[in-house]
């Protein structure tokens, strides 16, 4: 016996429930987060391990992420895999402004999130100086899974759509202020005051 | 299989049975290798030649069977307590470039030290004998400051183009910046 | 194309037989290097004025036709890492180059004065990255031949065990990357697919996937747990048909032989102007591996063949480490059945942390963890040189020390430094399409060139 059919009265009638109805916002964010395509910007050992989750073991595939794409044209997600040398660091930003609107940036290990063990001349510390950080990945290397943890932060973020406000707004970062001209003295850090971004 | 030499001056080139042992056991008050008094260290022979003498003695080593030369590097002497290894004859200075070359058929290696002075940062280039060191040199040139004549591209290869400074130098600090959580400037 | 070859030695135990070296004489060697010097392959450009110049360049009074300046990488899903290439092009055919590096410059040796020689080898492994036991290795043999001392005889087994497992991941890092880089896209599943297995197992011994800091001087970390033996065995049964596996996919197949053979071509005597060691010396036929003509832990005690190839093109490079894949797992079962009992670490006070267990009775051994996690243990004057038989060729570490807990100078020579020098001259007239296979096939590790 079949329960008798309530149709809503909001002009829906005869179309028998045929359809998915949602927010415009919440499709574009649902096609966006499993469909990411990232950058192939692997540096140092981190690479190593990203290479490592796109294998057969870890499998970034399932997530619709295997295509690295080696034109930032192409990309959305720029997972900065590895120590930022000063010679580097330029090509860094300029790879990151050649990626179009949405983009995103996975800052994985500890090179990457703020100089890791290297604390000296040579290496950036920490890629959020350079270009803005939406997920920090530690680890030295973060193995696949820590990655794929980091993936998944992101695919949140992108889903709530908390990721496209402006960065300012929403606090993100740990806002470091660090003036590192040439490396040659210790260089002076500048704090604001530490705004922590909750999970909402 | 070396074939004919310059017959020079010590009976140590181009003789392939003989072996450097031999040169240091030699009853001399000061062994030497071509000119270039020499120290064994830790199983390897040291030979310590005027930055002049450098190229002529790798080339004559080179013909002896040391035809790799594996490495150039340089060090900073700066704030070392002292070289007491160097023998006598040599005026220590702040750099020293040291050569490693290596002889396939008697498998031994043998390094080189260069005194190099702070005044006159400057050393032959060993490009000419072994193509090879091209790489290391500019290395040592963009780390150390220490300029290599005849180096067909002395430019800098690690460090960026327009960077001022040589890092490696020991008066050169090593750039840290004072971490967060320590409160206070990092010292491990 | 003709058929490459890989022809092996036979090395049997003891066998101190020297390198045959008969067909080598000064004036092949001076005529190589003489060639090198004055040749044409490299292009000198410093990297401000390259950028400025290029794209076309107006034909020269020399003769020389139009040519474009052209620049590939650092970013470039082939270039093996941060490795920068500026290609001048007559059409699609290089004829001069420039390996342009430092974009991977971390100041390690910078760093490595500045950290104890215990804290040292975290430093070290993370130059080659795809081989880092092999770096904490030579750092550990020279800060051992500084300090007068030796690791004990089943320290020296599990090292010489957990190098040639890093030899094996490394080899099939290559394998996968070349593949990919040629196109045989599923060869980088097929290459990662067996190193995770190799990974596996370092996990068990060391606690981490990469960077291990797990050979130290005096000895390693930790001793092999409890079923190591089946955990090895587990590694190893697979490989031999996965190997084949590879053969079907690569070896035999045309187009991989079209891509490969003659492609990149180099010679014995200028592979030895040039510096270069390990498979790339051995591809041009020069038999000289380390493990063999200057053993270190206990190579002599195990038989293995030196893999050479004969042609010295990207081909016999492949071929060469597919080959000492195999030997690697030769020489890890002889191991298996004579890994000697006894102590992991050497029983040095001075060198060697207590156990943990020892801290809370002794107040010496308090005293000693103090002070070796704190200050580092002190390591006498002098200066040493020590290398080993990386999958790159000879890495060495040179040390020199002032008596402190902390390297004066530490210089690591690496393989793919001196290496990468080749390039220029195994590009020359080739076409672009060739240089991702002359890359691939040289195997640089950017961590190591730039250090």
């Amino acid at each position: 016996m079949q329960p008798e059919r309530t149709f809503s009265t909001d002009g829906f009638a005869g179309l028998e429930h045929n359809f998915l109805t949602g927010r415009l916002e919440d499709l574009v964010q649902w096609a966006r987060k499993r469909s990411v395509m990232p950058a192939t910007f692997g540096l140092a050992c981190c690479a190593i391990e990203m290479m490592a989750t796109g294998g057969a073991h870890y499998d970034i595939a399932r997530f619709g992420m295997e295509t690295f794409r080696a034109s930032p044209r192409q990309a959305d997600l720029m997972i900065v895999a590895g120590r930022v040398s000063q010679k580097m660091a330029p090509v860094l930003r300029t790879i990151y402004d050649q990626m179009m609107e949405p983009k995103w940036v996975i800052s994985m290990g500890v090179c990457a999130s703020s100089g890791g063990m290297f604390n000296n001349y040579a290496i950036v510390q920490g890629v959020d100086q350079i270009v803005p950080v939406d997920v920090y990945a530690p680890g030295c290397p973060p193995g696949p899974e820590t990655l794929l943890h980091a993936i998944f932060t992101l695919h949140d973020l992108i889903g709530t759509g908390e990721i496209l406000k402006r960065r300012e707004d929403s606090g993100a970062g740990a806002g470091v202020q660090v003036a590192q001209l040439d490396g040659q003295t210790d260089t002076s850090v500048t704090l604001s005051a530490p705004t922590m971004v909750t999970k909402g | 299989m070396v074939a004919s030499e310059p017959a020079a001056d010590h009976t140590e080139s181009g003789d392939q049975t003989e072996s450097i042992d031999q040169v240091v056991d030699s009853a001399e008050p000061e062994p030497e290798l071509h000119g270039a008094p020499v120290t064994t260290s830790h199983g390897i022979v040291v030979a310590h030649p005027h930055r002049t003498a450098l190229v002529a003695l790798v080339a004559t080593l080179r013909t002896g069977g040391y035809w790799q030369c594996l490495d150039v590097c340089a060090v900073d002497y700066l704030t070392h307590p002292g070289r007491p290894e160097l023998p006598g004859s040599v005026v220590a200075e702040r750099f020293e470039i040291v050569v490693s070359l290596l002889n396939h058929r008697q498998r031994s290696r043998l390094r080189i030290r260069v005194q190099v002075p702070e005044s006159d940062p400057s050393c032959p280039s060993l490009f000419a004998v072994h193509p090879g060191s091209e790489a290391p040199e500019r290395e040592v040139y963009d780390l150390f400051g220490i300029v290599f004549d005849g180096h067909p591209d002395m430019t800098r290869i690690l460090m960026p183009e327009d960077w001022e400074g040589h890092p490696l130098r020991k008066d050169y600090a090593i750039g840290r910046i004072p971490v967060q959580f320590k409160g206070a400037p990092a010292s491990r | 194309m003709t058929t490459t070859e890989t022809t092996t030695t036979e090395t049997t135990i003891g066998d101190t037989a020297a390198l045959d070296t008969t067909a080598l004489d000064l004036t092949a060697l001076d005529a190589a290097r003489d060639a090198l010097t004055n040749d044409d392959s490299v292009l000198r450009l410093g990297e401000l004025e390259a950028e400025e110049r290029s794209g076309y360049q107006p034909p020269t009074d020399e003769g020389t036709g139009e040519r474009m300046i052209m620049n590939m990488g650092p970013q470039h899903p082939s270039t093996h890492g941060v490795l920068r290439l500026v290609l001048e092009l007559d059409g699609e055919i290089i004829t001069r180059s420039k390996p342009v590096i430092g974009y991977l410059h971390t100041g390690m040796e910078k760093t490595g004065e500045d950290l104890t020689y215990v804290q040292g080898c975290t430093n070290v492994t993370r130059m080659d990255y795809a081989s880092p036991l092999f770096n904490e290795l030579a750092f550990s043999l020279t800060t051992e031949q500084l300090l007068g001392i030796e690791a004990p005889e089943r320290a020296q087994w599990i090292r010489m065990l957990m190098c040639e497992m890093n030899r094996l991941s490394s080899h099939l890092l290559f394998m996968a990357s070349n593949g990919m880089d040629l196109g045989a896209v599923s060869m980088m599943l097929y290459g990662w697919r067996e190193r995770e297995e190799v990974l596996r197992f370092f996990e068990m011994v060391t606690g981490l996937r990469m960077n291990h800091n797990y050979i130290r001087p005096g000895g390693v970390a930790a001793d092999l747990p409890p079923g190591w033996k089946d955990a090895v065995r587990r590694v190893l049964d697979p490989l031999p048909d996965r190997l084949a596996e590879f053969d079907i996919l690569m070896t035999g197949q045309p187009i991989w032989r079209e891509r490969l053979q003659g492609i990149g071509v180099i010679t014995t005597e200028q592979c030895l102007a040039l510096g270069t060691t390990g498979p790339i010396l051995r591809s041009t036929g020069y038999e000289w591996d380390l493990r063999r003509d200057m053993p270190y832990l206990r190579y002599d005690e195990v038989e293995f063949d030196v893999c050479v190839g004969t042609y010295g093109d990207s081909f016999d490079r492949y071929a060469i480490r597919l080959a000492e894949i195999g030997e690697s797992i030769r020489i890890v079962r002889q191991i298996l059945d004579k890994m000697p009992p006894g102590d992991f670490r050497i029983q040095d006070k001075k060198v060697t942390p207590p156990p943990r267990a020892r801290i809370g009775e002794s107040m010496e051994a308090l005293i000693h963890h103090f002070k070796i996690f704190t200050e580092g243990f002190k390591v006498p004057t002098g200066e040493a040189y020590v290398a080993v038989e990386s999958p790159r060729g000879e890495l060495g570490v040179y040390i020199v020390s002032d008596g402190s807990g902390k390297p004066y100078r530490m210089h690591v020579r690496g393989p793919s430094f001196v290496n990468l020098q080749t390039l220029p001259h195994l590009m020359k007239n080739t076409l672009i399409a060739d240089t991702v296979a002359v890359v691939s096939s040289v195997d640089p590790i950017m961590g190591e060139v730039d250090r």
